[in-house]
């Protein structure tokens, strides 16, 4: 992939970011972090390519330790938020009855 | 990477960006969420699929290991501690992305020369991603306060030479990438530098820190994006980065400072304002328990607003019981939520969520400022700063100028506290002192339960 490409995706994606952030309420922001937070786990990605491609004993075990830590941040951060979200969403269905 | 990973990526892609907006809405927050882990499984499926993927074994083992750790993390931890698991967690993410780059930059090095794209992302992801985690360890430790070490004289002077010695041996990376020790020095350059940044920053600073290393974490993934040539990683992170820093910029304006005096400057001095006897002396009246209970139960209208101090005395149960207790006479309550309060962005919705309080009842603070002038009592729980008028009427204050909850206007002003020491900013708080003010010293959430007692044998 082209340089350019590369930058002209990130710089779009940090626009769009910061406008669909920028209105979320203050009730949500802790829930937005974590989950946004478990998002950046996306570099699991990365992480099972290192793992997997078997280039030399060094790159794998960086890749499986990176694997630990990135699973970890994406399991944990979408089931904290879910569990987050859980408390929110009960009450908002006692306001609907 | 085959065309069908790539479209893969896409929909990944397309489901983080639908479920960080769904994430701005309560209805459709719980969906949000979804929505990005769907994207998120979708992206670990194609990858592993990818023809690149040539032994399985390893990969199965690290995402075992991850989500058992993870789950358990997230199960087992109370709601109170959630400012450091998600210190710890984004701490994860940011090593993650170290150790990817540098799994990378060092299989690129072992093949042929290395492009400058990659020597300066992987440079980038190191350094970003392990300030990230160490910035991340200090914070969670200091939220825990199993570390109360500060900042001390000289500090500065350190990041300095270790800012500059960052960008050294990122130079020294990029000019001899084939010598693969530059990026360990980085990583470990980048380590301190997280440590001595984080290390002075405490108190009511905590939710800039947070945010800021949330936003960190998703930069890190987006440089590691640009070392693997891996758009998802580009975009994912970058959507991260840019949500972390909006709220790191919500931070900031609510407590009037500006990122870089809170991350390089010292907490607010406190040389101006007054001194705590001028302002105290002869005028703190404190109350009790049933003389409370009596005030409330004549209101029509009572506002809470709960700081830092709720969640150190775990009080969110206790006042959802007073809450209850009032709203079944007919009485309103409402909760007065400052950006800041607490010690992470949202930190009381989460706390009062938790307790079964509608979060329609959590008023921000530009909503519940007008309605102070016709509410009967307001009673302030583990605030301090963030309701101190000075900020208001003193322009020599070191709070001056910060956006405040303007409690003082209501009729009368409850403040629940230990004593009359000051919050993070160090300064008298001129609300403890008015006319309208009274103090009812003890814990918040034993005087809690004792008021909703006396209210509930009127």
């Amino acid at each position: 992939m082209d340089f350019v490409i590369g930058l002209t995706l990130f710089v779009l994606a940090v626009l769009l970011g910061a406008e669909l952030i920028t209105k979320v309420p203050p009730t949500l922001h802790t829930p937005l972090m974590s989950g946004s937070n478990a998002i950046s786990g996306i570099t699991i990605v990365g992480a099972i390519v290192a793992a997997g491609t078997d280039h030399s004993t060094l790159t794998v075990t960086l890749g499986f330790i990176a694997v630990v830590l990135a699973t970890s941040n994406v399991v944990g951060g979408f089931l904290v938020t879910h569990r987050m979200l859980g408390m929110f969403k009960r009450r908002s269905d006692k306001v609907d009855r | 990477m085959n065309d069908w990973v790539a479209v893969g990526y896409l929909i990944a892609a397309i489901l983080f960006i639908l479920g960080l907006k769904g994430l701005g809405r309560p209805r459709t927050a719980v969906r949000g969420n979804q929505l990005s882990a769907l994207g998120m499984l979708v992206a670990v499926v194609v990858t592993v699929a990818d023809d690149a993927i040539v032994s399985y074994g390893v990969i199965l083992a690290g995402l075992a290991v991850g989500t058992i750790v993870g789950s358990l993390l997230a199960t087992r931890v109370q709601m109170t501690a959630m400012p450091e698991l998600v210190a710890l967690f984004n701490g994860f993410g940011g090593a993650a992305s170290v150790f990817v780059a540098a799994a990378s930059f060092l299989a690129a090095s072992d093949i042929g020369p290395i492009s400058d794209q990659v020597s300066v992302a992987s440079a980038l992801a190191a350094v970003i991603g392990s300030m990230t985690f160490t910035g991340s360890v200090v914070a969670f430790a200091k939220l825990r306060e199993s570390l109360n070490a500060g900042g001390f004289p000289g500090i500065r002077v350190i990041n300095g030479v270790l800012g500059l010695a960052a960008v050294g041996c990122a130079v020294m990376m990029v000019v001899d990438s084939e010598s693969p020790g530059w990026i360990w020095a980085l990583v470990a350059v980048g380590a301190a530098l997280g440590v001595s940044l984080v290390l002075p920053i405490g108190g009511a600073d905590m939710p800039v820190v947070i945010a800021l290393l949330n936003s960190m974490s998703g930069l890190a993934a987006s440089a590691a994006g640009f070392v693997l040539d891996n758009p998802l990683l580009i975009i994912g992170g970058a959507l991260v980065g840019a949500s972390g820093v909006i709220l790191t910029q919500i931070m900031c304006v609510a407590m009037n400072r500006s990122l870089l005096s809170v991350v390089f400057g010292e907490a607010p001095s406190s040389g101006g304002g007054d001194r705590d006897e001028d302002v105290y002396e002869g005028r703190v009246r404190s109350t009790s328990p049933e003389d409370v209970a009596i005030m409330l139960d004549a209101s029509s209208r009572v506002v809470i607003v709960p700081g830092y101090g709720l969640a150190v005395a775990q009080a969110q149960h206790a006042v959802r019981d007073l809450t209850r207790l009032l709203q079944d006479r007919g009485i309103e309550v409402v909760f007065g939520i400052h950006p800041v309060a607490g010690r992470m962005p949202g930190h009381m919705n989460v706390l009062l969520a938790e307790a079964e309080i509608d979060y329609e009842h959590l008023i921000e603070m530009t909503d519940i400022n007008p309605t102070f002038e016709q509410t009967d009592v307001t009673i302030v729980l583990g605030a301090n700063d963030v309701v101190n008028p000075a900020a208001r009427t003193d322009p020599s204050s070191p709070i001056a100028g910060m956006p405040i909850l303007d409690v003082d206007k209501s009729r009368v002003v409850v403040v629940i506290k230990r004593s009359l020491s000051p919050g993070f900013a160090g300064i008298p708080n001129l609300l403890f002192a008015a006319d309208n003010t009274l103090m009812l010293f003890g814990d918040g959430k034993a005087a809690i339960a004792d008021i909703a007692k006396a209210v509930a044998s009127t």
